[in-house]
């Protein structure tokens, strides 16, 4: 595996989560319990397209240099088939409730500002630049989802079965987010990729202090969904990643070459 | 969410002095009404700084007490600085 190999299917890796979480969000347009979370989860979403954009706009321009042709962000995003995406697991579990989606955003957003912070520190210099500008939006992303989990973890009884139940359910989609398989290795090795297996003590450590002050408890299990090189960032994905891509490709794949 | 209370939202704008009433949320709490007026008041770069008050909390002046309350100082021209003579060179003032 070259160089560029590898940095192409981290690149994907990256863009990839970010465009399935935005869809994830964009679905709670018009759906939010009340306007202005409406507004503000849609926000989160648009921020996370936007990174996704640069992110596969990158991957595209290396594809382009390693084999002399190479696809635009929009054919990257919709043209492949679920397959082909290379979005960790945790991003494509459905909304369910509000509960739910802010469980999931909760892992998230702890992980990917770890990541972010860390990459921001990229021998790429083009990768550095990306996360710089991202970690920004995202520190916001962390600090409002931490917000709600100890606004519903501390809440009714209901808000508290409800995250509670929520946190359980998505715990073992999070241990993909710290996994390292070659292409990892490699480019931890080239100080180009981040070392998200030392990320797992710090995202751990804020998960307790949230859950503690939400007065939650900390799931338990060891097992993990996406282990053995079988996770969502290696391409295999749940029954959900299928129906999600049926939506957001419709259009182009219906009507190719469809422009606004 | 019927619980949650009202709040007015002032923003400074980059270039402003003052804080503007832009509009009001519904939130929470003071953490979840500056969260929620950093999303829906910001999005355009609208400004730099935030103040969340209860409209609750709110005094206002009574409409009908609007004569007694202003009319009086409609005529009384002694109480603006206008009438200093300015010294040449003096700028600024």
């Amino acid at each position: 595996m070259t160089h560029d190999e590898a940095l192409l299917e981290y690149t994907l890796r990256l863009g990839d989560t970010d465009v399935v979480l935005a869809q994830r969000l964009s679905e709670w347009v018009g759906h939010g319990p009340i306007i202005e979370e409406d507004i503000a989860l849609t926000n989160v979403g648009l921020d996370l397209l936007g990174q996704g954009r640069m992110w596969l706009a990158y991957a595209g321009e290396i594809e382009t240099r390693s084999k002399g042709h190479g696809r635009s962000e929009d054919e990257l995003a919709f043209l492949r088939d679920a397959g082909a995406w290379r979005n960790a697991q945790l991003a494509e579990m459905p909304n369910g409730d509000f509960a739910d989606t802010m469980a999931r955003q909760f892992y998230f957003d702890q992980a990917h500002l770890l990541l972010l912070r860390a990459l921001a520190k990229s021998a790429d210099a083009r990768i550095a630049e990306i996360a710089a500008k991202a970690a920004k939006e995202v520190a916001y992303h962390a600090e409002r989802s931490a917000d709600w989990v100890v606004r519903l973890g501390d809440g009714t009884a209901e808000s508290h079965a409800r995250m509670q139940r929520a946190l359980d359910n998505l715990w073992p989609y999070t241990g993909e987010l710290f996994a390292a398989d070659a292409v990892d290795r490699m480019l931890i090795d080239a100080g180009v990729a981040a070392d998200a297996p030392t990320l797992r003590a710090p995202w751990r450590a804020t998960v307790e202090r949230v859950l503690a002050e939400a007065t939650l408890r900390m799931p338990a299990g060891e097992w993990m969904q996406g282990g053995n090189g079988r996770g969502g960032r290696q391409g295999v994905h749940t029954e959900h990643l299928g129906h999600l891509l049926t939506e957001m490709q419709f259009l182009q794949r219906a009507y190719p070459r469809a422009r606004w | 969410m019927n619980e949650w209370p009202l709040w007015e939202i002032f923003i400074r704008s980059q270039h402003g002095l003052a804080h503007k009433h832009v509009g009001s949320l519904h939130a929470p709490d003071a953490a979840m009404a500056v969260r929620n007026a950093r999303d829906v008041y910001t999005r355009r770069n609208e400004g730099v700084s935030i103040w969340a008050v209860k409209s609750a909390d709110i005094v206002a002046s009574d409409p009908d007490d609007r004569d007694a309350l202003f009319e009086p100082s409609h005529d009384k021209v002694y109480r603006h600085p206008t009438f200093f003579p300015m010294p040449d060179g003096v700028k600024h003032l």
